[in-house]
């Protein structure tokens, strides 16, 4: 059944403040979620005041410049601070997004950092993703095909069919749209995930792919598939402005399609 | 302790190759239900302060009392397709959810039937 109260030990505390240096004039507070596995306490949030004058325009820059000037145990994953790597998403202000590309001042007030939700934390704002990747690993996101190539060059693609891949091939596997998902939360043992059945969608779309078949037999499941009950959550959170809910919408219309 | 691989915990017992029905058939009855659904409102206000003759009236045409029936039938196997929808969302421990199912199920056979007879008795007049 499903839990309606945190266990005691998982109640967010209130943790530390640090003020913002004498003399700066444009303050803004970030409140943090910080919880370590050796530490044996419960999660706490802690306040950050940072300088915007002294800081880059993103939620990004503000984390690394607190774990560079204020708390260097300030744990978070970050890589090409373009929006590229999927690797600092997290939820802002109530919103899973990129910390890269999210404006400090696309956020009214205090800017509340916590890990994406319903994930087991590592530490501070690091998920754990194992599961996540392993439903994309379930959705052989290869190409398979019976036909070989060509010996004297690649296998062709039209620019038509090409283009049915955009929308699709952007995707950059930053789980803001599966965290974003309640049915994801409940269900993600079982259900795949808006991203990894975006992702099952890229490759059944391909032209090039001989085997759209076999995976949608691997999709046709109450579970797996169908625990998508068209909320759209995944569409409003994807920070690359994809469409996974429109993708689900295509799998199940082939679902139907080729049994009528 | 169980040791098991992330993958082999998503791969599970493999796709169910089902639910498409389940998905379709919950659609069907949804598109069914809109004209049925209109006319089963407008004939309630017009039934508004009838007595039961009048009420036997409405429903002794029998393409009406068939209407009825598929209202009902649609309504049922609808509402029963989304319970079990919700009940595999949110019941996990497998016990409960078989009994949930098929708690859902058995009502939704056991109201549609007492409707469905109610509707041939009004239509044929005892």
């Amino acid at each position: 059944m499903a839990r309606l109260k945190l266990p005691s030990n998982s109640k967010v505390e209130s943790g530390k403040t640090h003020r913002a240096p004498p003399g700066a004039t444009n303050v803004r507070r970030f409140i943090v979620y910080r919880w370590a596995p050796d530490e044996g306490s419960n999660p706490r949030t802690d306040s950050f005041e940072v300088d915007l004058d002294e800081c880059g325009p993103m939620v990004l820059d503000a984390l690394i410049r607190i774990k560079n000037e204020v708390d260097s145990t300030l744990t978070f994953r970050r890589s090409c601070r373009e929006g590229v790597c999927g690797s600092c998403s997290m939820n802002i202000d109530g919103v899973n997004s990129l910390a890269c590309t999210t404006p400090i001042r696309a956020v009214k007030g205090a800017v509340k950092i916590f890990p994406l939700p319903h994930l087991p934390v590592v530490k501070d704002l690091v998920p754990d993703m194992k599961r996540f990747y392993a439903q994309y690993a379930s959705i052989k996101p290869w190409m398979r095909a019976v036909t070989p190539p060509p010996p004297d060059r690649e296998r062709l693609q039209s620019p038509e069919d090409r283009d049915r891949l955009d929308g699709l091939y952007e995707c950059i596997l930053c789980a803001c749209c599966s965290t974003s998902c309640p049915s994801y939360w409940w269900n993600g043992d079982r259900y795949l995930g808006p991203a990894a059945l975006l992702q099952a969608y890229r490759w059944i779309s391909d032209s090039r792919d001989e085997t759209s078949g076999e995976r949608l037999d691997d999709l046709e499941d109450p579970f797996r598939l169908y625990r998508c009950h068209t909320i759209m959550n995944c569409t409003r959170a994807c920070p690359k402005g994809l469409n996974p809910a429109k993708a689900i919408a295509e799998i199940k219309k082939m679902m139907v399609v080729r049994q009528l | 302790m169980r040791y098991r691989t992330a993958l082999s915990v998503v791969r599970g017992a493999g796709a169910a190759k089902d639910g498409t029905r389940h998905w379709w058939a919950q659609r069907l009855t949804a598109i069914a239900l809109v004209p049925l659904g209109v006319g089963f409102v407008v004939m309630m206000i017009a039934l508004l302060g009838a007595d039961y003759d009048g009420a036997r009236a409405a429903f002794a045409h029998p393409v009406a009392a068939a209407l009825w029936i598929l209202f009902t039938v649609a309504l049922f196997h609808h509402a029963q397709l989304g319970l079990q929808v919700i009940v595999e969302d949110y019941v996990h421990s497998l016990g409960l959810k078989v009994a949930g199912i098929i708690a859902v199920k058995f009502a939704a056979m056991a109201l549609g039937a007492a409707c469905i007879v109610s509707i041939i008795r009004v239509s044929a007049g005892s």
